[in-house]
């Protein structure tokens, strides 16, 4: 068939997405395009955008600039540990859970999963409660005979809340593909001799493997881009990319500046994202014949 | 299936106890009687709830948020169904590329989308205004919506829309008498996980809301950025039973577990 004859028989096809087309193209495509053009746009602290004068400064500076650098590179290590932190978490918890009787098994899937639902504004507002100068963590502490931390305003404040944040977004998929493992694998492989330790590594690892890969990829790339955590726990000297871009835009207001950090993080991202995709496949075609 | 040994399960404790202690935390210190965040130790008391009702500010953006994840779900629920019937139903080219297209806000970082809107309303001139930020939210909580109507628009049983179909039924009649009921389960779940997650949303309201249109997690946000006190814990409380309502909701209508992990 041919093209025209297809794009007639799609046209319902069209007509119902039509609505959603639109949406997506004025306010989704169109903002970002725009966004890209602000960001080689010259800028003046004076006289502010220059319409229609362009530069690569501002990408320039985001290379050299060291105060840009030590943001990234914080960005990066606090998003990497909290992704660690979820894998060494979240894996467990998941095959725990599995591995639960029925009603228990729902009952605790839900409470650990529902904070995900609850404004993460509010959740960062709970840790600033337990991890505050006379909060619950060090009123613990000192009951113990410790003396009180500095923990608020911390690295450690940032990458515990954003795991708290993360955790679930690690579980959910491990979760998934549990499900999808037959416990026969497992009986047989015990049954033959094999010790829990070499189960776990031959037989349940390898097959939970896409699960936490993918988990991985999700939880790096919410945490690299997290906001209201590092803003709420950070303070204001502790400054990671997406608070940066926010201190760009409102309050130095230099747009184009802030414009070339977020077409930063957003390539990075991306870039994470596809590598990571096409590292996982390669892999899992390889190991799976 | 084995069971957990001890260490499993203490493992799992300490899990349940990380993930729920901010929340019951924040719970706690609402009903404190001090002017302290801390935790309530000879009595309960209701001063911080009273302390939310007599701020102006803090009524007129949870009506804003209300108001907002009300719309802003119910037009992202419009514009998901057709889109979804379209993608599960209907042949034609550029279809794979729609369907990552629609469900791309949810791996956009959402800062991202903020200071592109930003830019998009400034230049139109509409920035603040409360029309565009219920579009703003439209597209970022369209893919919820659209996620759990695929999945119950997948592999449905088409025989019914068949008979009703040769029996002389029209397209409108034929969507709202068969079609509609067997997807409704996915509809309804989507508009209230929409409903949920625009109500939640801050990094992408905070650059396109003005004093006047701010939503509720926006003024929280930028109210504990400035001074922390036990009724920030009082309206945190207050958001987490409507959200504990709506999850019950949810529950009913479509599976908690079913939206979380899908399908089971």
């Amino acid at each position: 068939m041919s093209l025209l004859a297809n794009l007639r028989q799609g046209r319902h096809g069209y007509l119902l997405s039509a609505p959603a087309l639109i949406l997506y193209f004025a306010l989704l495509i169109v903002p970002l395009a725009l966004t890209f053009v602000l960001s080689f746009n010259v800028f003046d602290y004076g006289t502010g955008i220059q319409a229609n004068a362009y530069t690569t400064e501002h990408y320039r500076s985001l290379l050299s600039d060291p105060y840009f650098y030590e943001i990234f590179l914080r960005t990066l290590w606090i998003s990497a540990l909290t992704t660690l932190l979820c894998v060494l978490i979240g894996v467990p918890e998941a095959y725990i859970l599995s591995r639960m009787g029925t009603p228990w098994r729902s009952i605790f899937l839900i409470l650990i999963l529902t904070p995900l639902l609850i404004s993460v504004v509010v959740r960062a507002f709970g840790w600033s409660l337990l991890l505050g100068a006379d909060g619950l963590v060090n009123q613990v502490l000192q009951a113990l005979g410790g003396s009180p931390m500095k923990l608020l305003y911390t690295p450690f404040a940032v990458v515990i809340a954003l795991v708290h944040v993360m955790l679930p977004f690690m579980i959910i998929p491990v979760w998934t593909s549990l499900q999808k493992l037959d416990p026969a694998a497992e009986h047989a492989a015990l049954s033959l001799g094999a010790s829990h330790f070499t189960v776990m590594r031959q037989v349940i690892l390898p097959q939970v493997m896409p699960g936490v890969l993918s988990g991985t990829l999700i939880v790096f790339g919410l945490a690299a881009s997290s906001f209201a955590i590092p803003g709420l726990l950070g303070g204001r000297r502790l400054k990671m990319v997406a608070t940066l871009i926010y201190d760009q835009y409102l309050s130095e207001l230099n747009w184009p500046m802030g414009a070339a950090i977020a077409v930063a993080l957003l390539l990075l991202n991306l870039a994470i994202m596809l590598s990571w995709n096409r590292m996982i496949e390669g892999r899992y075609k390889k190991s799976l014949g | 299936m084995s069971r957990n040994g001890p260490f499993a399960l203490l493992f799992h404790a300490l899990v349940v106890l990380f993930m729920l202690a901010p929340l019951a935390v924040v719970c706690l210190v609402a009903f404190t009687p001090e002017n302290t965040l801390s935790l309530p130790t000879t009595h309960f008391s209701l001063r911080w709830f009273e302390a939310v009702f007599e701020r102006a500010d803090f009524i007129d953006a949870f009506y804003n948020s209300l108001i907002l994840a009300f719309c802003a779900a119910s037009l992202a629920t419009l514009i998901a169904v057709p889109a979804a019937l379209a993608i599960t139903r209907h042949e034609f080219p550029g279809k794979g590329f729609f369907n990552g297209l629609f469900l791309s806000p949810i791996i956009i970082p959402h800062l991202v989308l903020g200071v592109a809107l930003l830019r998009l309303f400034a230049l139109m001139g509409v920035n603040g205004s409360f029309g565009w930020l219920i579009f703003a939210h439209v597209l970022v909580i369209t893919p919820y919506v659209l996620r759990l109507v695929l999945a119950s628009a997948i592999g449905l049983d088409r025989s019914a829309e068949h008979a009703a179909q040769s029996l002389g039924a029209g397209r409108f009649t034929l969507f709202r008498q068969i079609t509609l009921p067997m997807i409704l389960p996915g509809v309804a779940g989507g508009w209230l996980l929409a409903f949920i997650n625009s109500f939640d949303e801050v990094t992408l309201s905070i650059f396109v809301t003005s004093p006047a249109t701010q939503t509720l997690p926006v003024r929280m946000y930028v109210y504990a950025t400035e001074s922390i006190d036990p009724m920030m814990a009082a309206v945190s409380a207050l958001v987490i039973a409507l959200t504990a309502v709506t999850m019950i909701l949810l529950d009913r209508v479509y599976g908690l577990d079913r939206v979380l992990v899908g399908k089971q």
